[in-house]
């Protein structure tokens, strides 16, 4: 085999079970504390991939989750890796329950399903790739903030038009290298 | 003896745990909401906290400190299966000290001492739906949840204080979550509803009911009430007989067919430690006898 049949491959979880428990309590902590950043480290995704985007398909991908790959982040590399090591279907945006891509090719994110009335968990969740991932920005404010939170946005008019759409609407993960943050739709977000 | 090794690391296979750990965090980003899950069947029945044992596994590190609680007791015989289940099958620390803990899987109490963000209180629910006994069809009272059509709930604390004068609801006494969704606390004593508003996570996990909800840190959780009737978290009026505290929640127990009673910390870790520091309440020299 070719060295580019095999890279698909590699950069999985080494110990599974125990990579998936320590990615899923960081993924936890940030969704449950938005703004706060946390590290995800275990898993060597190909490029474009960030480390911590890698990580979080890793944790909640599989054969039942439909992923939306968007713009750069759509490659043969991606999708094999994607593939072997999670099994989720790729899926067009209306049909996603996670999208991986920058903010520029996941906009606009009208396209996502944001739940029904009924059911507003079978709603999508983005992972939104950035260069850096800071936190001085917008400023945050809602359930698993204290007083007030900041975080960098890639811009803050889509993120309150989200909230609007409270309890309908779309959660967010902020991925830069191996730093990850999160934007539950319940947070209202408001210029810096 | 290390028996960790022919289980996967916190009993629950990996795929199951993903569908846990996406309820979870859709849970979270909508606080009080109850999200559908595929309940799997574990090794104990329905009813014993197979719910709260499936969100521990899915939250469960190998580096942490698990306390279990029955009604705030750590000695009792659900708290200590569910301690051993996952000493056994995770291979985790396990402790009786609340602040030592960071995650405490919990059957109907909050315990005494504030809970930190570091921290974790994982609830065992019997019946997620607050509206249940209201509406026992499910289609109807996901509709009234999605219409926020919560009239019905308030209907019933009415009668309670048209009844008995006050609003007799003493335990799963209903809060709203975050202004939007009314959410059922799981039977703690209307005593706890206070603490809700913490600095840990909390998660809630009904087995048999397949649902899963969670309250983030700080969410507002209110009690409902009346503006003639406010919201009163009351508890025995007594100290505590064993440690003489006069701050938490006291068991009433039935000591002879005199009609003598003793009134004792429900949270056994919270009143061993004030024993241990030297309080003393008005039976606890017998008890040392």
């Amino acid at each position: 085999m070719s060295t580019a049949a095999t890279a698909a491959l590699t950069g999985g979880f080494a110990n599974p079970p125990v990579d998936a428990a320590h990615a899923f309590r960081a993924t936890m902590d940030v969704m449950a504390r938005p703004g706060e950043i946390r590290q995800l480290t275990q898993a060597r995704p190909p490029a474009p991939l960030s480390v911590a985007a890698g990580t979080l398909i890793l944790t909640l991908c599989d054969p039942e989750t439909g992923l939306h790959l968007a713009g750069a982040h759509d490659t043969k590399d991606v999708r094999d890796w994607v593939a072997f090591h999670t099994g989720a279907p790729i899926v067009p945006a209306e049909a996603a329950t996670f999208a991986l891509g920058t903010w520029k090719a996941l906009s606009p994110i009208s396209r996502f399903p944001v739940g029904t009335a009924e059911y507003p968990d079978r709603s999508a969740t983005l992972i939104v790739e950035r260069a850096e991932l800071g936190a001085a920005g917008a400023t945050l404010q809602g359930p698993g903030i204290r007083e007030t939170a900041t975080l960098d946005l890639p811009e803050v008019a889509a993120f309150a038009a989200n909230h609007r759409l409270y309890p309908l609407g779309l959660d967010f993960f902020f991925t830069a290298g191996s730093r990850v943050a999160a934007l539950p739709r319940s947070t209202a977000v408001m210029e810096g | 003896m290390s028996v960790m090794d022919e289980y996967n690391f916190a009993y629950i296979d990996e795929q199951t745990k993903r569908m846990i750990r996406r309820a979870i965090l859709k849970g979270l980003a909508v606080p009080g909401y109850q999200v559908p899950f595929a309940s799997r069947e574990m090794p104990m029945p329905y009813g014993w906290g197979t719910g709260g044992v499936q969100v521990s596994a899915a939250a469960l590190t190998p580096d942490d400190r698990l306390k279990v609680i029955d009604q705030g007791a750590d000695d009792t015989t659900n708290a200590v299966s569910i301690r051993k289940f996952f000493e056994r099958t995770a291979g985790v620390a396990t402790t009786e000290e609340t602040s030592e803990a960071t995650i405490i899987q919990t059957r109907h109490r909050i315990p005494e001492v504030e809970l930190t963000e570091d921290q974790i209180l994982v609830y065992q629910v019997p019946i997620p739906e607050p509206l249940r006994f209201l509406e026992p069809r499910e289609t109807e009272t996901r509709k009234m949840h999605s219409l926020e059509e919560y009239g019905l709930m308030h209907v019933k604390l009415y009668e309670d204080i048209s009844r008995h004068g006050n609003i007799a609801t003493a335990f799963a006494y209903p809060v709203m979550v975050n202004d939007r969704y009314v959410m059922d606390p799981s039977p703690i004593p209307k005593f706890d509803n206070p603490k809700m508003e913490m600095a840990a996570v909390q998660l809630f996990g009904a087995g048999r009911e397949q649902r899963i909800y969670a309250v983030p840190p700080w969410t507002k959780v209110v009690s409902l009430d009346f503006e003639d009737y406010p919201f009163d978290p009351s508890k025995a009026d007594h100290p505590c007989d064993l440690c003489g505290a006069e701050d938490s929640y006291l068991d009433e127990v039935i000591l002879d067919d005199a009609g003598n009673r003793m009134f004792v910390c429900s949270d056994t870790d919270y009143c061993r430690s004030r024993r241990e520091a030297g309080h003393e309440g008005r039976l606890a020299a017998e008890t040392m006898a």
